[in-house]
């Protein structure tokens, strides 16, 4: 196939250049602002004027970690002199550290549950959505069809049968529970995104794999899935970022054991008068994981975004 | 290397029946062409004998083993591919030596065996290049060198030419059937394009809509054909069909078009009512003397020769003629056949009648 470019003059590209800075600015800044509140004092996180000049402080980063109790000068004084930077930190604020807080197990639970039931979909997609593509499956319209029909209504929807069953069968505020409810739900999209790259994968790669001495099980495993590492890379992230961000279901399912970093971080802001800075470390970490993971994949998710719009 | 033999396969895919009861036998060592327009079951008869489709019914034998249920990875044979199917994801050698990882071999040896593939195919300088950017010849020459690295049974090619520009066809057919010969391995060649058959092919099989039409060699195929199918599907210009009403005795030796008697080769069975009288334009001459005469509507002058169209009392008729012949529209010219190349055919059967000429020739599938 043949196509021309025409070069765009230069007042258009000017335009453009404009334009796309513009509309990362405002994206981009909500971003910088929780960044630099974590940073700032209490006082000045909520400074009016707001202040975008300020002395940086980690005391929100302490605060979000530790649990501290208030203390008297008289009791301060007897502690006598601080071990290190952050009790040195608390002792400024009046109070004392009385141990870590449940920030970092959360953040393991998010870790756990988001990449365990992305992985978990990756694995069941993959090899639902191959099947789909490549052999003649009894009722496969339909199938896909109500593959595709769970995603029709908000899964909130369903958040008290959901509920009801699980309590039933001991998975409320499970790791395992929370992994097989975000699979179930991200496990419809990544069938059909799936599906699509992998019909995109000429056939005739596999079967000359098979005429090539191999088996099925090895022409999947080494012909199909390296030609659609970047349909994976892409549907990972869509059902990384779906599991990272889940809240209500969250909410609903988890208090304790394996309670997710999103409805977690709003707990803080109750603990003695609005801690903002310590809020907006929390959110400033939990942006780390799915920002590196994205970067990792970047370039399969940018032809992933663009796969299929030109013929070769 | 092998022979092999198909012996009543069919293939249906639900209610269409791609291959109908076909039988043949492709002997050892040689290039066996599978010609037939789209559609026609050729390639889906290929994907059989290799084991990528199964087939509903009938038996395949490779070297007198029964493989028709058995998974391609068995039956040891190579598949060059249409659109040559090279693994995007590895180089050149990757390429050339998948097929012998799979059997496990050392590494060492495959590096020497890849080597000697790359020195026959003279592609020694791009071993180490990806595959994405190179030339329709060259991964074809890849394509290739998948194939005859393992030393299999035999080769399969589904068109291995179509992907290419026609220039480099012509180059490339040369090179196939040059290596062809070198290595003596049979070798199963599916096409749709005539010319590509005769000119490679050892044997042609053609097929249309799933049936076997004629099964033999190219010069058979093309001076006797066993159908009407066959006779238009091969030659450019096909033969030329005049239809008449008559009859043949055993033995006859003449038939009647609009009233004027026209020598055929002796027949071997009898034959009333409507009939096909088929000439090959080549054989078609001027003959002042015939009383049997066309008026030229149409000439084509191509090089050394030309294509004269004549309108007959029996339908168009086109003659191959040397160009210095002087031809004008509208004249009426006494056309002569030369007696031994007729075919004459059941025009409602579309099946050639028996004669001196063909017998032994013709062998339906």
């Amino acid at each position: 196939m043949s196509f021309s470019v025409t070069e765009p003059n230069k007042g258009t590209k000017w335009f453009a250049g404009v334009l796309v800075v513009g509309y990362a600015l405002i994206t981009i800044a909500p971003l910088l602002w929780i960044i630099a509140t974590g940073f700032k004092s209490p006082a000045d996180s909520i400074a009016y004027p707001p202040k975008v000049v300020f002395e940086p402080s980690l005391e929100g980063y302490v605060n979000l970690f530790t649990e501290r109790t208030r203390a008297t000068p008289d009791m301060l004084e007897a502690q006598g002199e601080p071990k290190n930077w952050y009790e040195q930190i608390a002792r400024d604020q009046g109070t004392v550290i009385s141990g870590p807080s449940r920030y970092g197990e959360r953040f393991l639970n998010s870790v756990i549950i988001g990449f365990g039931s992305t992985a978990l979909c990756m694995i069941l997609g993959t090899a639902a959505a191959y099947a789909f593509s490549r052999f003649r499956v009894p009722l496969k319209d339909d199938l896909l069809f109500f593959i595709l029909s769970t995603r029709m209504m908000p899964p909130i929807a369903v958040a008290i049968p959901i509920f009801l069953m699980f309590r039933n069968l001991g998975l409320n505020d499970t790791h395992l529970g929370m992994i097989l409810l975000y699979t179930g739900v991200n496990l419809s999209l990544s069938v059909w995104l799936l599906k699509g790259f992998i019909d995109e994968i000429p056939i005739e790669y596999e079967e000359a794999a098979l005429i090539d001495g191999y088996t099925r099980f090895q022409a999947f495993y080494k012909v199909v899935l390296p030609q659609a590492a970047t349909g994976i890379a892409s549907t990972a992230i869509f059902c990384l970022i779906f599991a990272w961000n889940e809240y209500a279901f969250a909410v609903l399912l988890t208090s304790g054991t394996a309670q997710t970093a999103p409805p977690f971080i709003p707990t803080i802001i109750g603990v003695g008068g609005k801690d903002w800075p310590a809020v907006a470390a929390g959110a400033t970490i939990f942006l780390v994981p799915v920002m590196v993971f994205t970067i990792l994949l970047r370039k399969h998710l940018l032809r992933g975004i663009t796969f299929g719009a030109v013929r070769k | 290397m092998a022979q092999i033999r198909i012996e009543n396969v069919r293939k249906e895919f639900g209610a269409f029946t791609a291959v109908q009861s076909s039988s043949f036998t492709i002997e050892d060592g040689e290039f066996f062409m599978l010609l037939g327009p789209s559609g026609c079951g050729k390639t889906t008869t290929l994907r059989m004998m290799a084991g990528l489709e199964l087939p509903t019914s009938g038996q395949i034998y490779i070297d007198g083993e029964e493989v028709g249920q058995k998974p391609a990875s068995q039956r040891d044979i190579a598949f060059v591919f249409q659109m040559f199917a090279l693994y995007p994801h590895m180089n050149v050698r990757g390429n050339i030596s998948y097929p012998l990882k799979s059997q496990g071999m050392k590494s060492a040896d495959v590096n020497k065996k890849v080597g000697e593939v790359a020195e026959i195919l003279g592609i020694n300088d791009i071993l180490d290049r990806p595959v994405g950017g190179l030339s329709g010849g060259d991964r074809q020459r890849v394509a290739l060198g998948r194939a005859i690295v393992r030393d299999p049974k035999a080769f399969f090619m589904d068109e291995p030419l179509g992907a290419l520009d026609a220039e480099f066809r012509e180059h490339m057919a040369e090179e196939l059937r040059a290596l062809h010969d070198r290595m003596g391995a049979t070798t199963v060649y599916v096409t749709h394009d005539q010319l590509e058959a005769m000119q490679m092919g050892d044997k042609i099989v053609v097929m249309n809509h799933g049936v076997v039409e004629q099964f033999g060699v190219p010069q058979d195929i093309y001076d006797w054909p066993a159908t009407k199918f066959v006779a238009q599907f091969i030659g450019s210009p096909p033969m030329n069909f005049l239809e008449f009403e008559g009859m043949i005795g055993t033995g006859g030796t003449e038939v009647r078009l609009n009233d004027v008697a026209i020598q055929v080769p002796a027949s071997r069975e009898g034959a009333n009512g409507k009939l096909t009288f088929g000439v090959r334009p080549e054989h078609v001459k001027f003959d002042d003397t015939a009383e049997y005469r066309g008026r030229v509507i149409a000439t084509e002058y191509l090089g050394t020769t030309q294509i004269v169209t004549f309108d007959t009392p029996n339908g168009l008729l086109k003659a191959r003629v040397a160009s210095h012949e002087a031809v004008n529209d509208g004249q009426l010219i006494g056309l002569g056949f030369d007696p031994r190349t007729i075919t004459l055919f059941d025009a409602r059967q579309g099946r050639a009648l028996r004669s001196e000429g063909n017998e032994g020739v013709l062998r339906h599938g």
